[in-house]
């Protein structure tokens, strides 16, 4: 990577720079720096003031204090469009495409090619092609960007600031839309391109990215700059314990259990998308009372119908689920959380909360028709107040008043209510939890974890469906794999590795693995 | 715009043309039956074809305009009314107090779009009161000022409504002359070309508008503009971090859209009639916005599905010429309340999505917030 020996050249610094916004100082008297040709990781928890700093370089905002030096010069960015002409480009972590549009109209877009009043898309797409053969960004200029994957789309993004000639690319939170796989391919475009001088900021919360490919590494926490330092001089724990400000237990203690009788039963259970593919082909497995099955797998093998079939929310197309000694199979919602099925479903905003409702509604979403909540068919507002309160403080909820709407939280304190709920309701004897840590930061995801644990130490059933590997070999007890549908493997936490697994979930068989 | 729905569009067609032909062929050829349907359905099609405009340009945009009837209906009495002061105060002579009333009907458009969208885009106003305010606004406005104006007591024009300076001309197209020499004389087929070229014949307002959706679609998909409006009415966000003005954007293209919703108003009082009575839009800006809509907000596909309205309404008009000749089991045909239900029937039929579904830009009535 970078070469330290010779004095680095710096292209941007940031000196003193403040931001105020009305309750928080989200940006407090923050120095930076971003040497040519590196890869400089700028770590944090949700809130830390990161994007506020990446909003204030790429002139969304304005500071309150301080200055920007560009290319040793000082520089004025009141809008994007100054930082564009600064050389500064951004691929948010929203992506910002027009899912409509072609590539090449995206990339174009605001930096139009001109003939005789017409746009160019033939100019425009054959300096696409000569862009993207020369970083390795394979992309075709006529493709209509919604029709791409996400990681593709990333490509788009990273080309339109290559397209404006950006030499300093922010890159925030690029990793928590992309499966594994994704990420590795995107952290070998960013090499490629700080090989060939451009400076990347790698905004991020996760700490093995970090770790993998940044050549600094500034940490923040609470809108200040904690430390910046070099991946060979630092390590995970420490990292953590940077951006949370206390010790931070990485690993997750669990107890020997020994398992009990089987509280989930899946027989050959088979399932359709929305476009009336099969996307699970017969699937059998059983989750034990206290313990907690994972399931591995690249997104999109089938794990998120499989949930949803487990869940209530789509109908099976075959097959048996059994959940406590009940035939359950193609049941509503509300038959299955009767049953004891508490679920932390994979799109919190869109099936785990309803936005606009406040906290309280949201806690009672499973339970509101019944007493306490409600008597004689009308809702006890003394019940639910006195109900959510109690689950705010239990599970450490950071919400101004329990009215607050949930669509206001930040996602860590999301997630948390939707734990709340599922995980306090009585009865509770299986636990579906899918991706329940997906773009959560350090502590929050701590804190998921040992709540997971818990249910499992107090002898009920969890299913957890995550992407992340290193969350399923943390917490399970088994391993199940899941590819093109199926399940083609069940294995002993102990007894795998991370490498055994991988190559299963790239579609090895069970023997040869 | 896909295929079945162009197909629907045309089938349509077919069926009024023919229904129109069945009936009317005891009393006249065929062709001129036809040439002449088509004449008029181009005509009538006007208000509809640049009212979709209106609506494309807004809703490209990002800002939902169901205030286009109003605007219509304010440009069409404000253009007359500047017409006849015009004539009647500055007795200037008519071609000139026409081409004014055109200017002040368009302009009359621009202003009401940009109130719309000083409420929609400034002012966050939900954009469906926004346009129903215009709605009212101009309901209100021109039934007013008609009445002070015009009659009762004190009325500036003293109690009656002066003459107006007359409408816009038709101008010839000269198919006739250019073509006539294939017939080599013969009478029967000089009269065909001449019934052809009754169809070429439209008035300036109505060949305006077929050029505007050439021109709007070329705009729109072809040009920076183009680009930079759809981007804004797609993702504004995405626009903005890319240095497009998203406000200044909304703005320009809800008022561009104003005016074309003022020119459709123009069509009714300076090239179709040369009055002007209360509601006289009659519900056609709602129409133009489901011609918009079943055009998949594409210009060509929002004027293709006016056609369909003014062939309909074309079959109302020829429905009355053709009255006596209305076999009796057809009778029904020859209520014109009946037959002039066939635009709305088809509106709503078409809003129900049978035909394929449409989509609406993303951000479509959406305010934005940085």
């Amino acid at each position: 990577m970078s070469d330290n020996t010779t004095t680095p050249q710096v292209v941007l610094e940031v000196r003193g720079v403040s931001k105020q916004f009305p309750g928080v100082l989200a940006n407090d008297n923050i120095n930076f720096d971003l040497r040519k040709g590196e890869i400089h990781a700028l770590l944090g928890e949700n809130g830390a003031g990161k994007s506020t700093l990446m909003n204030l370089i790429y002139g969304l905002h304005r500071p309150d204090k301080g200055e920007f030096i560009v290319n040793g010069k000082p520089a004025v960015i009141h809008s994007p469009n100054d930082s564009i002409a600064l050389g500064i480009g951004m691929v948010h972590q929203h992506f910002m495409l027009i899912p409509v549009f072609t590539v090449a109209e995206n990339i174009m877009l605001g930096d139009e090619t001109v003939k005789r009043g017409s746009l160019d898309r033939a100019a425009v797409a054959a300096k696409i092609r000569q862009i993207s053969g020369q970083y390795g960004l394979d992309v075709e200029p006529n493709a209509i960007v919604g029709d791409l994957p996400v990681g593709i789309q990333q490509r788009v993004e990273i080309l339109k600031t290559l397209y404006r000639k950006a030499n300093i690319v922010i890159l925030d939170e690029p990793t928590a839309v992309l499966t594994p796989q994704e990420a590795e391919d995107l952290f070998r475009i960013m090499r490629d391109l700080t090989a060939r001088g451009v400076s990347i900021i790698f905004i991020t919360h996760k700490l093995k990215e970090v770790l993998a490919v940044s050549d600094r590494i500034t940490v923040m926490r609470g809108g200040r700059v904690v430390n910046t330092v070099t991946p060979a001089e630092t390590n995970s724990a420490q990292l953590a314990n940077m951006m949370v400000g206390r010790q931070v237990i990485l690993t997750v203690d669990k107890q020997e259990r020994e398992a009990a009788e089987e509280t989930l039963i899946v027989e050959n259970l088979t399932v359709r998308d929305q476009r009336d593919l099969e996307t699970v082909h017969g699937v059998s497995f059983s989750v034990r009372a206290g313990e907690v099955l994972g399931i591995a797998g690249v997104q999109g093998n089938g794990q998120t119908e499989l949930s949803e079939a487990l869940t209530g929310l789509r109908h099976p197309t075959g097959g048996k689920v059994t959940i406590a000694g009940k035939d359950l199979t193609g049941k509503t919602p509300r038959a299955m959380t009767e049953a004891g099925l508490a679920h932390i479903p994979e799109d919190r905003q869109r099936h785990g909360l309803v936005l606009s409702y406040s906290i309280t509604d949201n806690m009672v979403l499973c339970d509101y028709y019944r007493p306490p909540f409600s008597q004689r068919g009308v809702i006890q507002p003394k019940a639910l107040d006195d109900y959510a309160r109690r689950l705010i403080q239990a599970f450490d909820v950071r919400t101004p008043s329990p009215f607050v709407q949930a669509g206001k939280l930040s996602g860590g304190n999301q997630q948390k209510v939707i734990v709340a709920r599922e995980l306090s309701r009585k009865g509770v004897k299986l636990v579906i939890a899918n991706q329940p840590t997906r773009g959560l930061d350090v502590g929050s995801i701590e804190y998921i974890h040992s709540e997971i644990v818990k249910m499992r130490d107090h002898g009920i059933a969890v299913l957890l469906i995550s992407a992340e590997l290193d969350e399923i070999m943390a917490l399970s007890d088994r391993i199940a794999v899941m590819y093109r549908g199926q399940i083609v493997a069940i294995v002993n936490a102990k007894e795998t590795t991370r490498e055994k697994l991988g190559l299963l979930m790239a579609g090895a068989h069970a023997e040869t693995a | 715009m896909d295929w079945k729905r162009f197909g629907f569009i045309g089938l349509v067609i077919v069926v009024l043309l023919g229904t129109v032909v069945m009936i009317g062929q005891v009393k006249q050829a065929p062709l001129l039956i036809i040439t002449s349907m088509l004449a008029t359905t181009i005509a009538v099609a006007t208000p509809l074809t640049l009212g979709a405009l209106s609506g494309v340009f807004c809703e490209r945009s990002g800002v939902v305009n169901i205030g286009i009837e109003g605007m219509m209906l304010a440009a069409a009495f404000f253009g007359w009314l500047s017409g006849i002061y015009m004539y009647h105060i500055f007795k200037l002579p008519p071609p000139v107090c026409i081409g004014l009333g055109v200017f002040f009907a368009v302009l009359t458009g621009g202003l009401m779009a940009l109130l719309h969208a000083a409420l929609s885009i400034t002012f966050k106003v939900d954009q469906i009161i926004g346009g129903t305010v215009i709605n009212i606004l101009a309901v209100g406005l021109t039934g007013f000022l008609n009445r002070q104006l015009f009659f009762g007591k004190g009325s500036v024009f003293g109690g009656t409504v002066p003459s107006s300076p007359g409408v816009l001309p038709t101008i010839h197209v000269p198919i006739t002359e250019l073509f006539g020499g294939i017939c080599g004389g013969a009478a029967s087929c000089l009269e065909n070309v001449q019934a052809v070229n009754r169809v070429f014949d439209q008035k300036p307002i109505a060949m305006t508008a077929i050029l505007l959706v050439f021109f709007s679609h070329y705009v729109l998909f072809n040009t920076r503009w183009g680009l930079r409006s759809r981007a804004v009415g797609e993702h504004p966000k995405a626009a903005d971090t890319v240095g497009i003005n998203v406000v200044m954007m909304r703005y320009a293209n809800v008022v561009i859209g104003g005016l074309f919703a003022g020119l459709a108003g123009a069509y009714f009082t300076i090239e179709s009639v040369p009055s002007f009575e209360p509601l006289l839009t009659n519900g056609r800006g709602f129409i133009s916005l489901a011609a918009m809509i079943f055009g998949n907000w594409t210009p060509i596909g929002a004027w293709a599905a006016a056609l369909v309205f003014g062939a309909s309404q074309a079959l109302l008009i020829n429905m009355q010429i053709f009255r006596d000749v209305i076999p009796p089991q057809w009778a029904f045909l020859q209520e014109s309340y009946i037959v002039g239900l066939t635009p709305y029937l088809l509106t709503m039929f078409i809003l129900t999505g049978v035909i394929g579904k449409t989509t609406p830009p993303a951000a479509d009535g959406v305010p934005y917030e940085k």
